[in-house]
């Protein structure tokens, strides 16, 4: 029974040995020497893992009880998860290094992080639930408030903490009122509690401060305030990994709790979900009109994407969740790419973050100017780039569950939204030329601008096949 | 071929690839290498482009040389076209060699320009052959990119203004029209555009929010897309982002604004707006054609006053697509008929005249219509051919100009007659605004000490402008060459659009008594 239930969390369970391992050997040896060695040993078991798990597509499975999923659903959100913290942490060794900021701690809490997000994705329980979504957050924390000398950085960890904190607290308190009324803190138990498609008060109470928590998690308004500035105050790299994984993990349990445990009252969460979904639209769309700093601007964008994915989930179907996972993944993709350029942006060796800068950039370096050109646009959503595509599905799903109101609101926003990155192409190509920004030599960070930007314009062919996993994925979530 | 519409498509982006990827330096040779190669592409698909104008058969009221395949999310990749599209296709391949002729004096950034312009074309060809919903959004919207870029990087001094609102303008109407697309997939089941046409979207009373819309789906669906087309089109009073683009473009790119990208609304209005929601657009006719009225009247009135050349005839562009709505919206043969001439016409005719402008904005650069003055004295040819094309575009019987107008407005005339009443005064004023700004331009003395030395056209100048006035004088003359292409795909339209009108006020007439 033992080995059985180990078989199915072996990914996990490795790659969390691998982690204290690393941690060990790096402690007892070379300690920060070693960090640049770990970077990409981590990386490397990453994409190992998600090849593993990717590869190895089983039945759905679950262990402990119940408390640990196995699906389709769970297997695709890791692998984007894991995909993109080895991206990340790849992008993030040149910077690092430049700046005195590689400690071997950085590709360890890393690795826990995402061993946290992948039980977050396969949680099957509100004790399992918690357990990940702490893991994920301490860990995050800490990484947030890496450059300890800099008072932006260290600020940015704190509010991470308290404002997590307070997240976490709320949800919680759901969870143990969701315990109180429904007497189990099993999804599979709590969903058969819902009774003719409605949720009991206490429950619905339960559900409303568990969605507040997760919200917070995803950056959804009004959860949203400490996105701008723990964006703006952590180390680049770190701002890009909170926009990629994380964001995954926590849109995904989102969909997990509200189908898994919730699934039997569609209509009384999705309206919360579209609550969110079209707050975040708009406020991601006005509030980063006025911003200057790249990374800001990047939140609050981040946080109107969040806006569009959950209205996939917002249309409580299959095909809602379907579209939300081609969002993510495509959303992750395209700022994978962003910040591959967001960290090369720099001026005599520091770093430069006001989008001034980017003044005729495109005749500094017309290459790089041209893959971020294609990036805004795909941000923006004007076909063909993908993230046009995107866009489509989680409109499409909207319109089919019968929130064409919703889908013109969130179009809307777009339009609001496509202003800010068009202002970033104006400024590459048409601005004034300003202080002028040096061109990008990082190899790697150049390989994935251009992969980034490349996928954008060439999965308008197919979208690399990703819409079939995603619908497998979906049916073995909703089903 | 089994491909052609394909080919003709995508030419142009292969072209443009292999000036993205091979051509290397910005030195003369790579500059003048990137106008030959786009020159040569461009050429290339107007040859192709002619197989398909012989191989049309013109009886045919369905679609031809359809080509489709899967693609992504329940979408087919499906191209196709009928006798309302083929012209526009030509249309297209027609003028880009001459786009392409007529930026050969840029020197900034030349092979980007290039590659702008061979994808621009791709797309625009693309906008009228495709037969899927979403891929016809695809290629509508990713049009704004290039423009974007087009007007942002090589227009005039308050460029990024221009920029911004054309964007954001046309974004804006189109994204609605992307959420009814939406909901036409969901209602048919199909994004397949031939089998829309068949279908029959709802067109009972509904209730949203407390409002009871007549026509329901259909007009919801009608109002979303008129919002998209309109912009694009530009009708009155959503049309004050032409002038503002037209101006700061370069004169190329004026030219394929006025010529190509403007007809995109007008070829929506056929292919969606009148056979899928006919019962909506019977309802909405009449509004539109006030709105086509007031636009032929008032933006002819702003032309008076106007005291830019290109702003001028941008606005004398905005009062010919209100012929055109006119037409569209009146629903009879010869009203659409003289729409989509007008259309066609208007392409060589507007083209020609921004072309006029660059000419004279490359040797002086200004525009300022007070800057000018007694040109025939030093540019005689020059002086000839503005003539003819100013005489075109205030209708002057013998050029197409003239065939347009008045097939729209005799169908206008038998829609509604006021509305025709109205907008024939345009015909006036469209005369007052075009001589009078000959008259400022190029009679009189030439008094001017800086246009003392100024020089006739060039060769390659005549060169650009020899086939449009062909165009425009065979037209003129010989319009059947148009109508016979159109004609049996526009009867059709308009049978089915009476016969569903037909439908629909016979059953609103039964269920007229249940209601009671």
């Amino acid at each position: 029974m033992i080995s059985a239930d180990f078989s199915v969390v072996l990914p996990e369970v490795l790659l969390a040995l691998y982690a204290m391992g690393a941690l060990l050997f790096a402690v007892y040896t070379g300690k920060d020497k070693l960090a640049r060695v770990l970077v990409w040993s981590t990386s490397a078991v990453f994409v190992l893992i998600a090849l593993w798990i990717g590869l190895t597509a089983g039945d759905a499975q679950t262990a402990f009880n119940g408390m640990f999923n196995d699906d389709g659903f769970a297997r695709f959100a890791k692998v984007i998860i894991l995909l993109s913290a080895a991206a990340i942490l790849l992008m993030s060794e040149g910077y690092m290094s430049k700046r005195d900021l590689l400690r071997f701690e950085y590709p360890v809490l890393i690795t826990l992080a995402v061993v946290g997000m992948m039980m977050m994705v396969s949680a099957g329980d509100l004790i399992a639930l918690y357990m990940g979504l702490e893991l994920q957050s301490l860990s995050l924390y800490v990484v947030a408030s890496l450059r300890r000398d800099s008072v932006k950085s260290t600020e940015a960890g704190l509010k991470y903490f308290v404002l997590g904190a307070l997240s976490s607290g709320m949800l919680l308190y759901g969870a143990s009122l969701t315990y109180g009324f429904a007497g189990t803190t099993l999804f599979s138990g709590i969903v058969q509690t819902a009774t003719e498609g409605h949720l009991s008060f206490g429950l619905l109470f339960g559900l409303s401060f568990i969605a507040a928590g997760l919200a917070f998690k995803v950056s959804a308004v009004p959860f949203h305030m400490w996105t701008p500035d723990v964006y703006e105050g952590s180390p680049t790299p770190v701002t890009a990994f909170f926009a990629t994984a994380p964001k995954v993990a926590a849109m995904a349990l989102f969909a997990r709790v509200v189908h898994d445990a919730f699934g039997g009252a569609v209509s009384d969460w999705s309206q919360i979900i579209a609550l969110l979904s079209v707050l975040s639209m708009f406020l991601g769309a006005i509030a980063a009109i006025g911003q200057t700093n790249i990374k800001r601007l990047m939140a609050y964008s981040s946080i109107a994407h969040m806006g569009f994915a959950l209205m996939g989930l917002a249309a409580g179907t299959a095909a809602g969740v379907e579209a939300m996972l081609i969002y993510m993944a495509i959303y992750v993709t395209m700022n994978v790419g962003t910040f591959a350029f967001i960290i090369g942006m720099e001026k005599d060796g520091r770093p430069v973050r006001d989008i001034k800068s980017l003044g005729m950039y495109s005749k500094t370096d017309s290459t790089g100017a041209l893959a971020l050109l294609v990036l805004m646009f795909s941000l923006a959503g004007v076909p063909p780039m993908v993230g046009f595509f995107g866009k489509l599905a989680v409109l499409t799903a909207a319109v089919d569950a019968g929130m064409t109101w919703l889908a013109v609101a969130g179009v809307i926003a777009s339009v609001i939204g496509a202003f800010y990155y068009l202002r970033i192409v104006y400024y590459m190509y048409f601005g004034d030329e300003g202080e002028g920004l040096d061109k990008n030599g990082s190899v790697i960070l150049w390989v994935f601008l251009m992969g980034s930007a490349a996928v954008m314009v060439l999965g308008v062919f197919n979208l690399f096949g990703i819409e079939g996993a995603a619908a497998l994925a979906a049916d073995s979530l909703v089903n | 071929m089994d491909n052609l519409l394909s080919v003709i498509t995508f030419l142009p982006l292969l072209a443009a690839l292999i000036m993205a990827f091979f051509l290397r330096g910005n030195d003369l040779d790579a500059q003048r290498n990137a106008k030959w190669l786009a020159l040569l592409a461009t050429s290339a698909t107007f040859l192709v482009s002619l197989l398909l104008l012989f191989g049309f058969d013109a009886s045919d009221t369905g679609f031809q040389f359809v080509e489709e395949s899967d693609w992504i999310m329940g979408l087919n990749y499906k191209m196709g076209v009928d006798g309302i599209s083929v012209l526009f296709v030509m249309l297209t391949t027609f003028l880009m060699p001459l786009v392409i002729l007529s930026c050969w004096d840029v020197t900034t950034r030349v092979k980007e320009y290039m590659i702008a312009f061979l994808l621009l074309e791709t797309l625009m060809l693309g906008v009228f052959c495709a037969l899927d919903l979403v891929l016809f959004y695809l290629f509508f919207e990713a049009g704004l990119i290039p423009m974007f870029l087009i007007i942002g990087i090589w227009g005039g001094m308050n460029r990024i203004y221009a920029a911004f609102k054309f964007f954001l303008y046309t974004f804006i109407g189109s994204v609605l029209m992307l959420v009814a697309m939406i909901a036409m997939f969901m209602d048919a089941g199909t994004s397949d555009i031939p089998t829309l046409l068949t279908h029959d979207f709802a067109s009972d009373t509904l209730d949203v929010f407390g409002w009871q819309i007549i026509g329901g789906m259909q007009s919801l669906l009608w109002i979303a897309f008129f919002a998209s087309f309109a912009v694009k089109m530009p009708m009155w009073p959503v049309h004050t982002w032409l002038p503002d683009a037209h101006v700061q473009a370069p004169t190329a790119g004026s030219v394929v604004l006025a010529a190509i990208l403007l007809k995109m609304g007008g070829y929506g209005f056929l292919r969606f707006s009148l056979p899928m929601f006919p019962i909506a657009s019977d309802l909405m006719g009449t509004f539109v054609l006030w709105l086509s009225a007031i636009a032929i009247v008032y933006t002819s009135l702003v032309a008076l006053v106007q005291n830019d050349m290109k702003k001028l005839i941008a606005y004398s562009s905005v009062a010919h697509m209100g012929y055109v709505t006119m037409g569209i919206f009146s629903a009879n043969q010869q009203g659409l008929d003289g729409a989509i001439f007008q259309m066609i016409s208007h392409g060589f005719i507007s083209g020609a005249l921004f072309l006029c402008v660059g000419v004279i904005y490359d040797r002086m650069h200004t525009r300022e219509i007070d800057a000018y003055g007694g040109l025939v004295n030093r540019m005689p040819a020059y002086a000839m051919i503005f003539m003819f094309f100013s005489m075109a575009n205030v209708g002057l019987p013998g050029t197409s100009g003239f065939v347009g107008e008045f097939l729209t407005l005799m169908g206008a005339f038998q829609a509604n007659t006021w509305v025709a009443m109205f907008a024939t005064t345009g015909v006036i004023l469209s005369a007052a605004y075009g001589l009078w700004l000959y008259r400022r331009v190029v009679m009189g003395d030439l008094i001017k000490e800086s246009l003392k030395s100024i020089t006739d056209m060039s060769k390659r100048e005549r060169a650009i402008f020899a086939p449009l006035v062909f165009m425009t004088l065979l037209l003129g003359v010989y319009p059947s060459l148009v109508t016979d292409i159109i004609g049996p795909s526009v009867g059709a339209l308009v049978e089915n659009y009476n016969h569903a009108i037909d439908d629909g006020s016979t059953m609103a007439a039964a269920a007229a008594p249940v209601q009671h």
